[in-house]
């Protein structure tokens, strides 16, 4: 198991952190974030519903914008974050 | 925003995660009631069981974790847990005051002294590595986590190893610890010069004093010592002092770039710092339930010692015929709140000692604690109740997930689990015994180790943000 952060298209990127518990998500996913430009899209998969906690309160005092969240039959939490 | 939740809507999932929670939620019942059937006095156990199947659903709602709410702060700028465990120091403290003015009170403070700051320390750091405080690990455990139960598990036993290692470790004890605890005259089988930590407790730490606020500022009226000594004195003014903080340090800056209206002064800071102690609904009514109930479990644990006429849960073990696991005082751990970690150690160090380990040759075990099975321990079943209560409420928000570590998330959980053991010994207790259940009483040695977890939490953040990007730059396809 290892995060993995990648590009999928011009702007739109993914991170995978299934599987790791806290601190991992919120650290990987502040880190991507900064890696972003104002406008791309951050495709989020985790499953540690902790985490979800911090990322949602950290986009809010970022300025980013969670455009959609999706948990699935897995428990697999699906974030779609715009950075801007 | 959109939010979906997709796959677990049909019936037969609907009703699995019920009958989960309901299976779990019944098994606690069958017990109490088995129990209680078997002696009315077993009631005493069922309370601790109660509150802990309402912290720990009140935990996992909140998600609340006293290591994200350090960690948090300091990885990634976010106030939230800081600001819930703040929301329930006031409320624990309040009702905490209340209470004791009904005489009901166990409450025994710590003694004020260095070594709160180096266990906190201590604990601070390990806590960042296993993603868990002590009661957050319960909690996570609840949620299915098995690496979270690698914590727990890691620092039960490095407890109960601890408290009972010597050779090695007595060179490090100070010639004045060693003097001081063989003139307390203890009991020949405790052999006090002999183990580390027998020399910290009886020669160090039971020559420090222990103050409570209220009483140290001799307030006539128990009520003014108990609402102004202990309450507002010694826990909400320093935690509205601490959200003020950290409204300046960590929140002002993108709230007022939010407001978007250049506007400044008293009143918007006030209506910012509203808008952080309320920005997370859930952490908030989390904070506002344990408040509550942990001030309540103080009361009820009165009520039902009054009841059965007992001070501490080993005479009614005695009356009940269990004296196997008593202390030479014939007395078990039983502090009648919310705490984790010592019944921790103790089912660690039943289970050693089932193993063929000697662990009543110490203070902890032997003089203080005692080693009751873990059946017979009411504080471990709070314990196995907040477990209990963490899944029943993930499992009805449709949270649980069984999940297995990696060796890389294993590793840092045992390793962290073992540190927190240690400070959690050496600082007389974990982030619920020795900070949220002391500042909350007018004891302000929680403060004190508050204040080195938070150091050390602050060092475990620079060091774990500096493992992470390496780690990245080894492993993902793009830099970070």
């Amino acid at each position: 198991m290892a995060a993995k952060f990648e590009k999928l298209a011009e702007g739109n990127y993914q991170l995978d952190v299934q599987g790791y518990a806290c601190p991992h998500p919120q650290l990987y996913t502040k880190k991507a974030l900064e890696k972003l430009k104002p406008g791309d899209t951050l495709k989020l998969l985790f499953d540690n519903p902790s985490s979800g906690e911090s990322i949602s309160a950290m986009c809010a005092n970022d300025g980013n914008e969670i455009v959609e969240q999706v948990r699935d039959a897995g428990k697999t939490l699906r974030w779609t974050i715009r950075k801007h | 925003m959109e939010m979906t939740a997709s796959g677990h809507t049909g019936m037969n999932s609907g009703r699995s995660h019920l009958l989960g929670a309901a299976s779990v939620l019944g098994f606690f019942l069958v017990v109490c009631f088995w129990s209680y059937a078997i002696d009315p006095r077993y009631l005493y156990f069922s309370a601790y069981i109660a509150f802990g199947l309402i912290y720990g659903m009140s935990l996992q709602y909140g998600r609340f974790c006293m290591a994200s709410a350090i960690r948090d702060l300091f990885a990634v700028g976010v106030p939230r847990m800081a600001v819930g465990i703040m929301i329930a120091v006031v409320l624990f403290s309040l009702v905490t005051a209340a209470v004791s003015l009904t005489g009901a009170s166990s409450f025994h403070p710590s003694p004020i002294g260095l070594y709160s700051v180096v266990g906190g320390a201590i604990f601070g750091f390990g806590m960042v590595f296993t993603g868990g405080c002590a009661s957050g690990s319960l909690y996570k455990a609840g949620e299915g986590s098995v690496a979270a139960l690698l914590v727990v598990a890691a620092l039960s036993f490095s407890q109960a190893v601890f408290v009972d290692a010597g050779g090695p470790l007595d060179a490090l004890v100070p010639a004045a610890w060693t003097a001081s605890a063989e003139a307390k005259g203890m009991p020949e089988q405790l052999t006090v010069t002999k183990g580390w930590y027998d020399q910290f407790l009886a020669g160090y730490i039971w020559d420090l004093k222990t103050v409570r606020v209220g009483e140290a500022l001799g307030f006539s009226s128990p009520a003014a010592a108990a609402f102004i000594g202990n309450a507002l004195i010694t826990s909400i003014l320093p935690a509205l002092a601490i959200l003020a903080f950290i409204y300046y340090r960590w929140y002002r800056k993108g709230y007022l770039k939010q407001r978007k209206d250049g506007a400044t002064g008293l009143g918007v800071h006030l209506a910012g710092w509203w808008r952080m102690v309320t920005a997370s609904r859930r952490t908030a009514i989390a904070g506002l339930v344990l408040g509550i109930a942990a001030g309540l479990q103080i009361w009820v644990t009165q009520m039902l010692q009054k009841k059965f006429g007992i001070g501490n849960a080993g005479e009614l073990l005695q009356g009940l015929g269990h004296t196997s696991g008593l202390s030479l005082q014939d007395t078990v751990f039983d502090p009648g709140y919310f705490y984790v970690t010592t019944q921790e150690a103790q089912g660690a160090g039943w289970v050693l000692e089932q193993l063929g380990m000697n662990l009543r040759d110490n203070i902890f075990f032997g003089l203080e604690n005692g080693l009751p099975a873990p059946w017979f321990n009411p504080v471990l079943w709070l314990s196995l109740a907040v477990i209990g209560g963490s899944a029943v409420m993930a499992l009805l928000n449709h949270e649980f997930k069984l999940k297995f570590p990696s060796l890389e998330v294993a590793v840092w959980a045992i390793c962290g689990g073992i540190l927190m053991g240690i400070g959690a010994r050496v600082g007389m207790g974990c982030n619920i015994g020795a900070f949220f259940a002391t500042v909350t009483n007018g004891d302000p040695s929680g403060w004190i180790f508050a204040a080195g977890m938070t150091a050390g939490g602050w060092v475990g953040v620079k060091f774990f943000n500096w493992w992470i990007e390496r780690k990245m730059a080894k492993e993902t396809p793009l830099e970070f």
